[in-house]
């Protein structure tokens, strides 16, 4: 059976390929992160997504949280919601998943080179921004200031805990971390994300944004970033929807006129702004 | 060294305060400085005060029995701490606790309500300092209620 979905895979965008987990990384209690090994290295674009099929279960969209410079290993990283992410939670290292993608459109890197980038996320919404983190410390002289929002509801359900602390030293890149709720021991910022944005340096007139977490959470940002003069086409939110075939096929994720799976899941504010006000869609 | 109006001009609290305003709103207020740890105020406590933070940060926690003490909101620099000063029976609302070596300037509440009573111009003045922050967290806190964060809002 293995042999014979490998045999169909590329270059039909249905067929998933077995493809080995390396890595099994427990973010917190809900996440956690897995690399998978592609038969060969699969490019692709920060912000982009894969189907994930756990077997006998079923298949889920998750965006990539991995490097994109390191093609030859793909990052995922899960919050255990449904039965499918799940069973993705119980896989250890060896197991196989069905792979398809990547998918979609993701966030506008080459786009925003010689701008002031803040990337704003909440909760599971900072693995999709984790490619876009990596390409602009890799990338950083051809950017101008660069900061990361980062909400979540406590200080133990934060992801990629070694990396904020890598990233909170890393010189001329600004990073805050906002918890609902804490502790006496925490010391960093409690409350909601949105407000933090005064905290960033940057310049509105000269600043793309990318926001991705809650579709409540996206919209009261895209909003703040508004107020403070960030054009509305310089914010770019990643939307979340039923997405099952991946290629536009299924209506599953129709959004108005646009198809999430393969417009998006990132997409431009101002071309989303008006549909997001639609309780029936 | 910077007498209390030169500290309150440059918080921006004090942003758009005309001259006579800031001199005549100083006089309520004073320079202090908190270590980590220590207590601005406590839940249920006379609130007879409110706080500018110059530097540092500051934490507003209520204590769960069983479960400890939970910060909900962190106060820091150039911010505003304490509303209950306003509004009677003028009782503190919940902890707040500062967190790191905190630079703040404290006005006792009686003294301003009274200016502010005694010349509206300059109550009129405070409260569109304080109505700002306060919306502001007021929505915040409505986020925060929703959980936005957990499973189902994932």
């Amino acid at each position: 059976m293995p042999q014979t979905l490998k045999a169909c895979a590329p270059p039909y965008p249905m067929a998933p390929t077995m493809t080995p987990v390396t890595r099994f990384i427990r973010e917190s209690a809900e996440v956690f992160t897995f690399d998978l090994a592609p038969e060969r290295a699969t490019p692709f674009t920060p912000g982009q997504f894969n189907m994930l099929y756990a077997f006998g279960v079923g298949e889920i969209p998750i965006s990539i949280s991995g490097d994109s410079h390191a093609p030859e290993r793909l990052t995922h990283t899960i919050r255990a919601v449904g039965p499918v992410s799940a069973a993705l939670g119980r896989l250890k290292a060896g197991d196989q998943v069905g792979l398809r993608g990547p998918f979609g459109v993701g966030w506008p890197v080459e786009e925003a080179k010689g701008f002031d980038v803040l990337l704003i996320g909440g909760g599971i919404g900072l693995a999709p921004l984790r490619p876009a983190i990596y390409w602009l410390l890799r990338h950083r002289a051809a950017y101008g200031r660069v900061g990361v929002l980062y909400g979540a509801r406590t200080p133990d359900d934060l992801i990629f805990v070694s990396e904020l602390e890598e990233w909170r030293r890393t010189p001329d890149f600004q990073l805050r971390v906002a918890v609902e709720r804490a502790g006496p021991d925490w010391t960093g910022d409690v409350g909601y994300v949105t407000p933090l944005l005064s905290k960033l340096r940057y310049d509105p007139a000269d600043a793309i944004a990318m926001i991705c977490g809650p579709e409540v959470m996206i919209r009261a940002t895209a909003l703040a970033l508004e107020d403070a003069g960030v054009a509305d086409s310089r914010i770019f939110v990643s939307m979340e929807r039923n997405m099952k075939c991946a290629i536009g096929h299924c209506g599953h994720c129709q959004f108005g006129p646009l198809f999430i799976c393969k417009d998006g899941p990132v997409h431009r504010y101002d071309r989303v702004r008006d549909l997001l006000a639609y309780r029936e869609l | 060294m910077k007498d209390i109006a030169d500290l309150l001009r440059h918080h921006p609290f004090a942003e758009g305060l005309d001259e006579e305003t800031l001199a005549l709103v100083a006089g309520c207020a004073k320079n202090v400085i908190l270590q980590p740890g220590d207590y601005l105020h406590r839940e249920g406590a006379a609130a007879d005060s409110f706080y500018l933070v110059r530097h540092g940060a500051v934490a507003l926690e209520t204590f769960v029995p069983g479960r400890g003490a939970f910060t909900f909101l962190t106060v820091k620099s150039g911010e505003i701490l304490g509303a209950d000063w306003l509004i009677p029976p003028y009782r503190s609302s919940f902890d707040a606790r500062a967190i790191e070596l905190t630079r703040a300037i404290v006005f006792d509440g009686k003294c301003l309500r009274g200016k502010c009573e005694a010349d509206p111009r300059v109550g009129y003045e405070m409260m569109k300092r304080f109505i700002p922050p306060l919306v502001k967290r007021l929505q915040s806190a409505r986020m925060q209620a929703l959980g936005m964060y957990d499973a189902a809002n994932a």
